[in-house]
């Protein structure tokens, strides 16, 4: 399934756990140090340096671009680490979040209360992942390096649905259909 | 005395950082090649197809395996009748470090503090160097770029003599099956067993560096291995936490003498970008 980002509400409706989709449009990338950067930004009142509704953030950290290129490698960090910002960042009206592995429970109850989203990239294929981005730009917290603020345009970005706002979890599924005693 | 100049220490090490990043062993690719053909998933079939598709890519020397391209753990065999010249060992692999992966383009991932001061090098040093002193005049070195997503999985259990090797499989299965999709299965497995707490979880992390498909020399430790591969694999969590037959390639384990009080049992998870490089000086 093609589907465009940011996202809507329609869409969303349409994805389910295990589902295969390529995303194409603008994503954003952060990961541990801008989340802290974003939450505690939120929590002094202030507005943020980019609109995240409707938007997908992508947890990653780019190897350098070298010259001629768009980016560097390019694979999904582990989502896990930004569980304890991702609520908040639900809450005021982000979308979709892009990763690798497990998320806790708080997440997946804000995933299904505001019908959001959570896909997982492939881990480890950040050389084959960078040839899907064509357009990279700091948009913020760039003294981060690696962990600054990013605007991705992307063309078939290649991801898998793991929770779905209905509460599916696509690891729970694969892993209990193939587990053997 | 043999004589090396610390500069060609230095050279090395950054030479072997790029090439470590972009090239995986042979033998990481033919398990994972393996593994394309034994895995019943679909998704799993097509993720390892991605994989290996990614490691041609990388190879082209444009984009490293993977955007983590690691902590530089450094492993030296420090022959005794070696004599260093124009500078330390120790530096001298620091400025390895901070060459390959500025010069080529690596992620530099290291912060010099734990808490609030958590800023970055910018230039991937201090490199994790573990030094052993052996007989005779060579310098063996290795680097093992390692990942943090997978680093983040390791256990220490000070597990009972009693245990015994059942106590051993449980808790290393327990442990791969806690971390799931997080360590980029499919993994390496590392595991420790005996020596300290410290030493055992370094046996875990220099079992690493064992190639693919080769077993640990002792009959009853290659059948721990074998079992354990079976466990882990038994799981389903497959290739990325998809659901699969394969969510480890290999397990490898390294025994050490312990208290009689004790058998600690160090895992150490490598993700299936098990990227090293290794040269003599």
């Amino acid at each position: 399934m093609k589907i465009t980002s940011p996202l809507t509400d329609e869409v969303i409706a349409t994805l389910h756990a295990g589902d295969r989709v390529e995303i194409s449009g603008t994503i954003y990338v952060a990961r541990d140090a801008a989340h802290k950067r974003l939450v505690e930004t939120l929590d002094r009142g202030e507005k943020l340096p980019v609109d995240l509704t409707g938007q997908i953030v992508y947890y990653m950290g780019p190897s350098p671009t070298k010259p001629g290129n768009v980016i560097g490698s390019a694979g999904p960090t582990t989502s896990g680490r930004m569980d304890r910002y991702a609520p908040r960042l639900m809450e005021i009206g982000l979308k979709g979040m892009i990763g690798k592995g497990l998320r806790a429970q708080p997440v997946k109850d804000a995933i299904k209360k505001y019908k959001t989203v959570y896909f997982a990239a492939t881990g480890g294929a950040a050389a084959l992942i960078a040839q899907r981005i064509k357009k990279a730009q700091v948009m913020a917290y760039e003294e981060l390096g690696a962990e600054a603020l990013q605007k991705l345009e992307v063309e078939d970005f290649p991801v898998i649905v793991v929770n779905d706002m209905y509460g599916g979890d696509a690891y729970e599924d694969g892993k209990k259909q193939y587990a053997r005693k | 005395m043999r004589e090396i100049q610390a500069s060609q220490i230095t050279e090395t090490v950054a030479r072997l950082a790029v090439e470590a990043n972009h090239f995986l062993g042979d033998d990481v690719v033919a398990a994972l090649r393996k593994a394309r053909e034994i895995e019943e998933s679909p998704q799993g079939k097509d993720v390892l197809a991605q994989l290996l598709k990614n490691v041609d890519i990388a190879k082209e020397g444009s984009f490293p395996l993977c955007q983590d391209t690691g902590v530089a753990v450094v492993s030296v065999e420090l022959g005794q009748e070696l004599h260093i010249a124009g500078g330390g060992l120790n530096e001298a692999i620091h400025a390895g470090v901070r060459k390959g992966y500025t010069e080529g383009f690596l992620r530099k991932s290291m912060v010099g503090q734990p808490f609030s001061k958590r800023v970055n090098s910018k230039d991937n040093t201090p490199a994790m160097i573990h030094t052993e002193i052996v007989p005779g005049d060579k310098l063996h070195l290795t680097i093992m770029p390692k990942g943090g997503g997978c680093e983040n999985m390791s256990a220490l259990g000070m597990l009972k003599p009693a245990d015994g090797r059942q106590g051993v499989i449980d808790f290393v299965t327990n442990v791969i099956d806690k971390a799931g999709s997080n360590p980029c299965p499919p993994t390496i497995v590392g595991v420790g067993i005996g020596g300290s707490a410290d030493q055992a979880m370094w046996l875990a992390k220099k079992s690493l560096l064992r190639p693919v498909g080769q077993p640990n020399p002792e009959e009853e430790y290659s059948s721990l291995e074998k079992d354990l591969l079976e466990k882990i694999n038994n799981l389903g969590i497959g290739p990325m936490g998809l659901g699969g037959r394969i969510t480890s390639l290999a397990v490898h384990v390294l025994v050490a003498p312990c208290h009689i009080a004790s058998m600690p049992v160090g895992v150490n998870v490598q993700c299936h970008s098990a990227r090293y490089k290794e040269a003599t000086l």
